[in-house]
């Protein structure tokens, strides 16, 4: 068993509840523990563009440095707190003043040599795609299924190194190894419209309806994502239209998808509270028993 | 638009500059972080002519434009820059020279109710560290 | 020693901080100087004038200097020293300018204290200096040209109707480079083959050009005048000699491979001749390809030669040739568009860069010259340029403007409109760069009178979207956002050094920017020279350029190089290492520190020796012998010590 520290991040324990626990039971499966560091706190939700202002990197240097105490690698799942976390951590490592700062706030001597991952990097490299193919019970040749990365996870690219910016390949993989079929889309890197929807909720709807349709277009019946908010985004941005006719495309997290593959009990998936309820379409599927790949 | 040079190297755009770690003036005015900008529908001013602005000193223009709180800061632009400007950078240090005095941009009570409800409590607190 | 000081006022240069006349007084009281005069511009000819006159009267034995940098005048001012009957060698510089005025232009006590100094340093060395005569190298009258674009056949024609013979060396199976893949060339469109073909057979049938194929350069070694070159001829896998170059072979060859030539764009038979102008007009086996050699089993192409020149097994061969002079014409490559993510992952068929444009318009290319988008032969109606692609982009490509991409795209650009005139064709860019004899007048016209849009603004993106490309671009000067759906994107990409260039400086000895693009001696004054004695740089492996400033290079090239190959013999510097054979242990240190494979053993007299003319006086071995056996001539041990001394006062 790899056992990992863990930050789950604000969203995942209030409202995006089925991500964090369909996570956790995937990882456990797969031979992953994730060990939720004590007494996090909020990582900011979006990364400080401010060069004058080290106070906003003090809370996720607190998690960093607590997370170091633990391992060398801290494993997150949303994409916010994976970008934030990931890259206060590049500020520790290379702007000494920046870090010395933050050290002496928090009083502690963290110099950066941990590493961020996203849950996505663990299932790759350390699970194995081709051990993770094997695992699962029910395959969901099915399912067209259009990845999303958006933002955070990818940029900016010279410092989360995550994957190819213009032409990512991991959830793609992922996806694969799972059996779906993997709807390619160009959209599938623009933004979403993130916070942007408290200040100009049109704005960010026409943005992600751009997103939805098209993945949509190219014949997808589901986005998967990583992050809360583009999650959010997209399903809502459906709201009083595709959804009205029935051509919505639910939206849900990789890890949902991954429990389900997996067999796990329908607990930790918590699907509610969707404007696209996904429940139709994932019953709707041909499932192919565990028994026939064993 | 009158020029001067107390105009084009004021203590405005000095103080933009520490706020932010960005040389505007790097900027050949390509275009291509507004080309791939998700956010242009509202926008008044597309991202490089904020940008231009700020070149020729006319920060107060800039700070009335409704872009800076459009931009999203999804980093399309600054990834593609072939100047190695972070635009969203640039943004955020002309949305701090308005907050930083107290200045308000969105009334938390004015977000909607269905929102406050479903939105990610990741959303509420990034908006509103960006706009309040 | 009877010293001369001489002090440059170098107008205000040094005269407007280092008080001269100070310089001067306390000059004179040093021991061994006679003579100590100071003048407005010592590189003048009076200046040049008063040093002789002083040198005669006072029968000076020693000269010093006082000027600007070594690099500058020491060539000059030795020669002065010359023609007044002193020892060339035993006149050195003290560079008060450079070294002391500019730097300390705000403390002009201070820089005056150390003009001084440097001045009683430069004595001391004069006074350690051995009276040194030049030496001189024979040199072989012959010249070798590395690539055989349109930059290196120039030169070698150049050079070889002069009347020197030239060894042509190309990587490639045939001559003409990039220019034989242009379809037409600006700014006057005339077809690119048919001003190309009277070089190429020229250079084909010169007789005193050898000209070397499928070949590249493996080593060098030796200095200028007296180069020796060794030269990897591939196998062909056909005997040259005796084929005819008749194409049986060609036709009936059954395996296929993607034609570089085509870039890309069409398959040849894995034997082919390029394309039909090809000089030499001789076919090469592709190994990698031919089923003989990936299957075992074949030989069709054996079957049908007339005249029996298919030979399997035919090895590659090492020629070794010795040349006086060596001409640098390694061309260029594209960026390649697979490094532009946002413009199509690299992986959309119908997004093309320029050369494939130029084939796709070739009458001898996979279209026969119609325009048609690669991935369904359509006519594509809706085309969007992109220049500036790689180029001009510090932080995802090269800082550098690529020079020639705004008239190729122009270019481009009209020859789509006379080819498809209900198309339309767009063209984003930042600035159009057209200075050149009819360059502006030419896009001009593209824009007035061919219809071609010029949006000013970068792409941001380009995705494929069922039968189209979308195009989200922006044009700076409405300050909107533009979406094209276009049938095809042609992308400028930057220009590059072509592959291997790096290497091929590191056994040239000389150096390449950190692009890979061959250093010039002086960017203004010596711009066809490497910074290596003998080896000369032509056209776009120096930088990008176009067809007619690459053929000036390369004449230019030539002519530096028949400079060099018109005298019988030329002069080395004697400032070289010397071996005290006393102290000699050879230990073989001296051997290993040495970069100019200078330093060799002597093993019967177990001795280390010094080759003079290899020798780049640079003093490594110097140093790293450890019983001061080895010492540098005008730079002994001594003599160094005694200008430490002189500075510390």
């Amino acid at each position: 068993m790899l056992r990992y520290p863990y930050f789950p991040g604000c969203t995942l324990r209030a409202k995006a509840k089925g991500f964090d626990a369909s996570a956790l039971a995937s990882a456990r499966a797969l031979g992953v523990e994730l060990q939720e560091l004590e007494n996090w706190q909020c990582c900011g939700a979006t990364f400080p563009l401010q060069a004058d202002n080290s106070f906003p990197l003090v809370s996720p240097g607190r998690t960093l440095a607590a997370a170091r105490k633990k391992g060398d690698k801290l494993i997150t799942l949303c994409s916010a707190c994976y970008n934030v976390l990931k890259r206060t951590n590049h500020v520790f490592r290379t702007h000494r003043d920046r870090r010395d700062k933050v050290n002496a706030f928090i009083e502690e001597e963290y110099t950066g040599d941990l590493e961020v991952m996203h849950f996505l990097e663990v299932l790759r490299d350390d699970v194995g795609f081709e051990a993770l193919a094997r695992k699962v019970r029910i395959s969901l040749h099915d399912l067209a299924v259009a990845p999303y990365y958006g933002c955070l996870l990818l940029r900016p690219p010279k410092e989360l190194r995550f994957d190819d910016a213009e032409a990512p390949r991991i959830m793609e993989d992922f996806l694969l190894a799972l059996g779906c079929k993997v709807i390619d889309h160009p959209y599938k890197i623009e933004c979403c419209g993130s916070y942007v929807a408290l200040e100009a909720g049109d704005l960010a709807t026409s943005a992600s309806r751009l997103v939805v349709e098209s993945a949509r277009s190219r014949g997808a019946r589901m986005i998967v994502t990583s992050c809360p908010l583009c999650q959010y985004n997209l399903d809502v941005a459906q709201r009083g239209t595709a959804g009205a006719n029935g051509r919505g495309l639910p939206v849900i997290y990789f890890t949902q998808l991954l429990a389900m593959a997996l067999e796990l009990p329908e607990e930790v998936l918590y699907f509610h509270g969707h404007v696209i309820p996904p429940g139709p379409l994932l019953r709707s599927i041909e499932v192919r028993g565990s028994e026939s790949i064993a | 638009m009158r020029l001067s040079r107390d105009a084009i190297s004021s203590e405005d755009k000095r103080k933009l500059r520490d706020i932010s770690g960005e040389q505007v003036q790097s900027c050949y005015q390509c275009g291509k972080c507004s080309a791939g900008c998700a956010m242009t529908g509202m926008m008044d001013l597309l991202p490089h002519q904020v940008i231009r602005l700020l070149q020729l000193g006319q920060v107060q223009e800039a700070l009335a434009s409704r872009t800076i709180w459009l931009c999203a800061s999804c980093l399309a632009c600054s990834t593609r820059c072939p100047r190695g400007v972070s635009l969203p950078s640039v943004m955020e240090s002309l949305r701090v020279t308005f907050l930083r005095p107290g200045g308000r941009h969105l009334d938390p009570v004015s977000i909607p109710a269905d929102v406050l409800e479903n939105a990610p409590e990741q959303a509420l607190v990034a908006g509103l560290r960006k706009y309040t | 020693m009877r010293a001369g000081v001489f002090v440059c006022w170098c107008g205000l240069n040094i005269g407007g901080v280092v008080d001269v006349p100070k310089v001067i007084e306390e000059i004179s009281s040093c021991p061994g100087v006679v003579r100590a005069v100071d003048y407005r511009y010592m590189c003048s000819d009076p200046g040049q004038q008063l040093i002789r006159d002083v040198i005669r009267e006072a029968r000076l034995d020693g000269v010093v200097i006082a000027a600007c940098s070594p690099g500058m005048h020491e060539s000059t001012f030795r020669a002065v020293a010359g023609s007044a009957g002193a020892n060339p060698f035993r006149c050195e510089i003290a560079n008060i300018r450079e070294q002391c005025s500019w730097p300390h232009q705000d403390e002009p006590g201070e820089a005056t204290r150390k003009a001084v100094e440097l001045i009683r340093a430069a004595i001391e060395k004069v006074r350690g200096d051995e009276a040194l005569l030049a030496l001189s190298i024979p040199v072989t009258r012959r010249a070798l040209v590395i690539g055989a674009g349109i930059a290196g056949m120039q030169a070698a024609l150049d050079i070889a109707d002069a009347g020197c013979e030239v060894v042509l060396v190309e990587r490639l199976p045939f001559i003409g480079g990039h220019m034989a893949q242009l379809s037409e060339t600006f700014p006057t469109l005339d077809c690119s083959q048919c001003i190309l073909t009277p070089k190429t057979s020229e250079v084909g049938r010169h007789t005193r050009i050898k000209l070397l194929v499928n070949s590249e350069v493996e080593g060098v070694s030796g200095y200028v005048g007296n180069f020796t070159v060794k030269i990897r001829k591939r196998a062909a896998y056909v005997n040259w000699d005796i084929c005819t170059g008749c194409g049986a072979c060609t036709e009936k060859c059954p395996a296929r491979v993607r034609s570089g030539f085509e870039r890309g764009l069409a398959t040849e038979p894995a034997i082919s001749i390029a394309f039909p102008q090809a000089v030499p007009h001789k076919p090469v086996i592709r190994p990698d390809a031919c089923r003989h050699f990936t299957r075992a089993r074949c030989g069709v192409c054996e079957k049908v030669c007339p005249v029996g020149a298919i030979d399997f097994g035919q090895q590659d061969t090492l020629v070794e040739e010795k040349v006086g002079a060596i001409v640098v014409a390694t061309g260029y490559e594209l960026h390649p568009k697979a490094k532009v993510g946002e413009y199509g992952y690299g992986t959309y068929p119908d997004v093309i860069d320029g050369l494939e444009f130029e084939r796709l318009n070739s009458a001898s290319g996979p279209t026969q010259g119609a325009i048609r988008r690669p991935s369904d032969g359509k006519v594509p109606k809706e085309v969007v340029f992109i220049q500036c692609v790689g180029s001009r982009d510090q932080e995802n490509g090269y800082p550098y403007c690529s020079k020639i991409c705004c008239m190729y795209t122009a270019k481009h650009a009209r020859l789509y409109k006379h080819k498809v005139p209900d198309g339309q064709p767009y063209v984003f860019y930042m600035d159009v760069r057209a200075g050149g004899k009819g360059y502006e007048e030419f896009v001009q016209h593209a824009m007035e009178k061919e219809g071609v849009l010029y949006l000013r603004g970068r792409v941001s993106r380009v995705f494929q979207d069922g039968d189209s490309l979308v195009v989200f671009g922006v044009d700076t000067l409405s300050g909107k956002k533009v979406e094209i759906r276009a049938d095809m994107v042609v992308l400028a990409t930057a220009i590059v050094p072509s592959s291997g260039a790096k290497e091929l400086a590191r056994l040239l000895k000389t150096s390449t920017d950190e692009y890979g693009f061959f250093s010039e001696a002086h960017p203004k004054l010596r711009p066809v020279e490497s910074l290596t004695r003998g080896i000369y740089i032509a056209g776009c492996a120096q930088a990008p350029k176009d067809i007619p400033e690459t053929v000036t290079q390369a004449g230019s090239a030539a002519a530096k190089v028949l400079a060099l190959l018109s005298a019988q013999e030329i002069s080395h510097s004697p400032i070289v290492a010397a071996v005290d054979e006393e102290l000699c242990s050879g230990c073989g240190l001296c051997v290993e520190a040495c970069a100019y494979e200078a330093r060799t053993l002597d093993l019967r007299r177990r001795v280390a020796v010094v080759n003079d003319v290899l020798c780049e006086g640079c003093g490594a071995c110097a140093v790293a012998c450890p019983n001061g056996a080895t010492r540098q001539k005008n730079m002994a041990r001594g003599q160094v010590i005694s200008m430490i001394d002189a500075m510390m006062g």
